[in-house]
């Protein structure tokens, strides 16, 4: 399949900073997509409000727009610059919510702009608990055990099925005030009562804990002919309950046997389909009951996201880079493999190292 | 810990540690990209007269379990890794895969530079070696890699394969060679069943991999196998749904007996489905010939494009030895070819329900991508034109 003839100009969402100096790994995914974007002949027109990254740099666009990441702002850029398409999925989450907004705001149908990478629909199957969790029951892929409960014994009873420990999450109360995990009886019954007479509609949900699971991730990328490739399996050392950026992780996985191995990978695959991720990365997220091998899936990144980054440099395969060529429409198999040069994208990369990625702390 | 040594017919020699059985053995040294599944590469009987070196940097993380076995029993000649993990981290681990080495009698090296070993045998080409524990001189077995059989020429599957016919069926699978089915967790759902009764199929034992009986079995058919010198009329007077040749190890330009079996098998107009070293031994019976790779494909990453619908399949392989597509008759069309290298993975006869292909559908290790292939065989003998 030919790369696609309708889009001459794309807008490239970046991911702006947390604090200056911490959106490096998002600066590294968009610089490649922005430069796989030019060298393809098309004009970029990118947009980040954080100056200090290399993708702001006057040669890696067409015209770059430091300004706010808001609906407002992009709106006008949009009406300014008209572009054909809007690349959402190499700025990390920040790219993707105000690439929501902007449809819901009307502001894609106004200007007849597409979203490409990720339809509105996959973002928001990913992003939404109960979609999410919905669409893998769909699927037959297993999530965590959940309830959402309106009354203590509502609240007995379902621990009674999701079982211990057991994460106690209230509705609508600011920053999740009243919420804990509970390993016994005692401590659920006082949680889960203190977390029903603090939300406002009086509602909790009820959520198995996968606390002290083993933790692995797969990269994976999809062609719009639905040709699928694993880039990357990477396994926490430290389990569920330690976050991913805090733990140290090593790719690639180790300890799943080729079955288990597999099986993670038809699963991943079958996620990216049914979240309708047609073209691009995905990072999937998954725990595995060490006692008995319980897989379940805990969540999917339609996007480039900070493991993609270390799956890159684990594996040598540009993963942005790829993905914005995707985008575009081109196949796997026609577009060349960086390192190799002759034999195609469409391989899954084998390496003969181990790499260990460990968090620095700052505790100057 | 016991030293080792592994010694190359081109004189280099690498020493390392033992993590296996004591003694020496000789084969092929071959070396496998994938990244997991050494348990499969340990028992599947393709490997049989080869020494494998995996190019992933630790192996043994997960143990070993009694579900994953290919086979009876182990085949490779010898094991070369560079580092072996002395911990299992596995829910379904039975054992440690250095006491699985030892137990099996496996001659295995550690602590050795597989990437320097790998690079060798990628720019000179596969060749033979010698593995040997404790105080060994270097230099003499060098001489016994030099002096040791080549794989050209050799007929490795009458090592492997069964002695007498058995039937392998849903029911009996389990017992049919005194081992288990395979763990149900993992089972793939097939493609789609025949809507009409269960039939059986006749299948040659050239080395095969249990996995491919456990899909046959999931696509809802009877197997009753054959050993590899059963002559293809015997097999044809029982009527058989369909005749399936396996993979299986050597070179296969030594097996005339198993190409004549093929050549009959696929003029007889009953369905055909060939894997692997199948796959090359019904190229020859249709009038085509094979030659050595110089380093194989070993591993469980190889993109592979079915010409027919462009889609890429990853996909798991174990061969040295591939079909000259310029040797094929006019009848035989290549279906299937290896994005790495162009070479010829997937035949099919324009006439004859025949077809077959070079890699591994059933995987084990190695990705589910080209299950499909069961369900053509299924539409083949169904009466269902490919």
């Amino acid at each position: 399949m030919p790369k696609r003839t309708d889009i001459k100009r794309v807008l490239v969402i970046g991911s702006g900073p947390i604090v200056i100096g911490q959106a490096c790994e998002f600066d590294y995914s968009g610089t490649q997509a922005c430069k796989a974007l030019r060298a393809e002949g098309l004009e970029v027109v990118l947009v980040n409000s954080n100056p200090a990254t290399i993708m702001t740099d006057p040669e890696l666009a067409d015209r770059t727009y430091v300004e706010p990441l808001t609906v407002d702002v992009v709106a006008k850029i949009i009406e300014r610059e008209r572009p054909d398409a809007v690349l959402p999925t190499v700025g990390g989450q920040t790219a993707l919510n105000l690439a929501i907004e902007l449809e819901e705001h009307g502001v894609l149908a106004k200007y007849g702009v597409k979203l490409i990478g990720a339809s509105v629909e996959a973002i928001k199957v990913a992003e939404d608990r109960q979609l999410f969790r919905e669409a893998m029951t769909e699927i037959g892929i297993d999530t965590p055990a959940s309830a959402v409960v309106k009354t203590l014994d509502e609240a007995m009873a379902a621990v009674a099925r999701t079982g211990f420990p057991s994460i106690i999450r209230p509705s609508f109360t600011m920053g999740g005030v009243g919420g804990g995990i509970a390993y016994n009886v005692e401590e659920f019954r006082e949680i889960a009562g203190r977390g029903l007479s603090l939300s406002p509609i009086h509602e909790v949900l009820i959520e198995q804990s996968v606390i002290g699971w083993k933790e692995f991730e797969l990269e994976v990328m999809r062609d719009v002919d639905d040709n699928f490739v694993v880039i990357c399996s990477i396994e926490n050392i430290d389990p569920m309950g330690v976050h991913t950026g805090d733990s140290i992780t090593i790719a690639p996985a180790l300890t799943l046997t080729d079955k288990e191995y597999q099986r993670m990978r038809d699963a991943a695959r079958r996620i990216i389909r049914r979240v309708g991720v047609e073209t691009g990365g995905s990072n999937i997220q998954f725990a595995i009951n060490p006692e008995d091998g319980r897989l379940v899936v805990i969540e999917m990144n339609p996007r480039v996201s900070r493991s993609s980054a270390l799956a890159s440099k684990a594996t040598g395969f540009p993963i942005a880079k790829i993905a914005a060529k995707l985008a575009l429409g081109y196949r796997l198999d026609e577009i060349p493999n960086d390192i190799t040069r002759v034999t195609p994208a469409s391989f899954e990369p084998t390496i003969d190292y181990i790499v260990v990625k460990i968090p620095r702390w700052a505790f100057e | 810990m016991k030293t080792a040594t592994l010694a190359l017919e081109n004189g280099q020699t690498f020493e390392g540690v033992s993590i296996g059985a004591d003694g020496e053995t000789t084969g092929e040294v071959v070396f496998n990209t994938s990244l997991t599944g050494y348990q499969e590469v340990l028992t599947d009987p393709s490997y049989a007269g080869q020494i494998v070196t995996m190019t992933a940097p630790q192996i043994g993380n997960y143990g070993v379990t009694g579900e994953d076995c290919e086979s009876r029993k182990t085949s490779v000649a010898g094991f070369v890794v560079r580092e072996a993990s002395p911990m299992s981290s596995n829910w379904r681990a039975e054992d440690s895969f250095t006491n699985y080495l030892t137990t099996n009698g496996i001659v295995a090296i550690a602590e050795i530079d597989t990437r320097a070993l790998t690079r060798v045998l990628r720019s000179a080409g596969v060749m033979r070696g010698v593995i040997a524990t404790g105080d060994v001189s270097a230099k003499a077995l060098v001489e016994k890699a030099k002096a040791s059989a080549k794989m050209e020429g050799a007929d490795w599957v009458k090592a492997v394969t069964c002695e007498a016919p058995f039937d392998w069926t849903a029911a009996s699978a389990p017992q049919a060679a005194g081992v288990p089915a395979g763990p149900s967790d993992f089972i793939v759902p097939p493609t789609h069943l025949s809507p009409g009764a269960t039939r059986t199929i006749a299948a040659y034992d050239l080395g095969m991999k249990w996995n491919i009986l456990r899909r046959f079995t999931n696509y809802g058919l009877n197997v009753r196998v054959y050993p590899a010198t059963t002559p293809a009329e015997e097999v044809l007077a029982t009527n058989p749904a369909g005749i399936f040749f396996s993979n299986g190890p050597g070179d296969p330009a030594a097996l005339d007996y198993v190409g004549r079996n093929a050549k009959v098998a696929a003029e007889s107009g009953v369905p055909v489905f060939g894997i692997c070293l199948g796959h090359q031994a019904l190229a020859m019976g249709l009038g085509g010939s094979t030659y050595k790779l110089p380093f194989g494909h070993r591993g469980t990453n190889h993109p592979v494009k079915h010409l027919e619908t462009g889609k890429i399949e990853i996909t798991s392989q174990n061969h040295g030895f591939a079909v000259d597509p310029a040797s094929l008759p006019k009848d035989v069309e290549v279906t299937h070819l290896n994005l790495y290298d162009n070479t010829v993975e997937g035949l099919k006869h324009k006439e004859l329900p025949v077809f077959c292909v070079q890699y591994h559908p059933e995987a084990a290790p190695g990705p589910h991508d080209a299950d499909y292939l069961f369900g053509m065989f299924l539409d083949s003998i169904d009466g269902k034109k490919q």
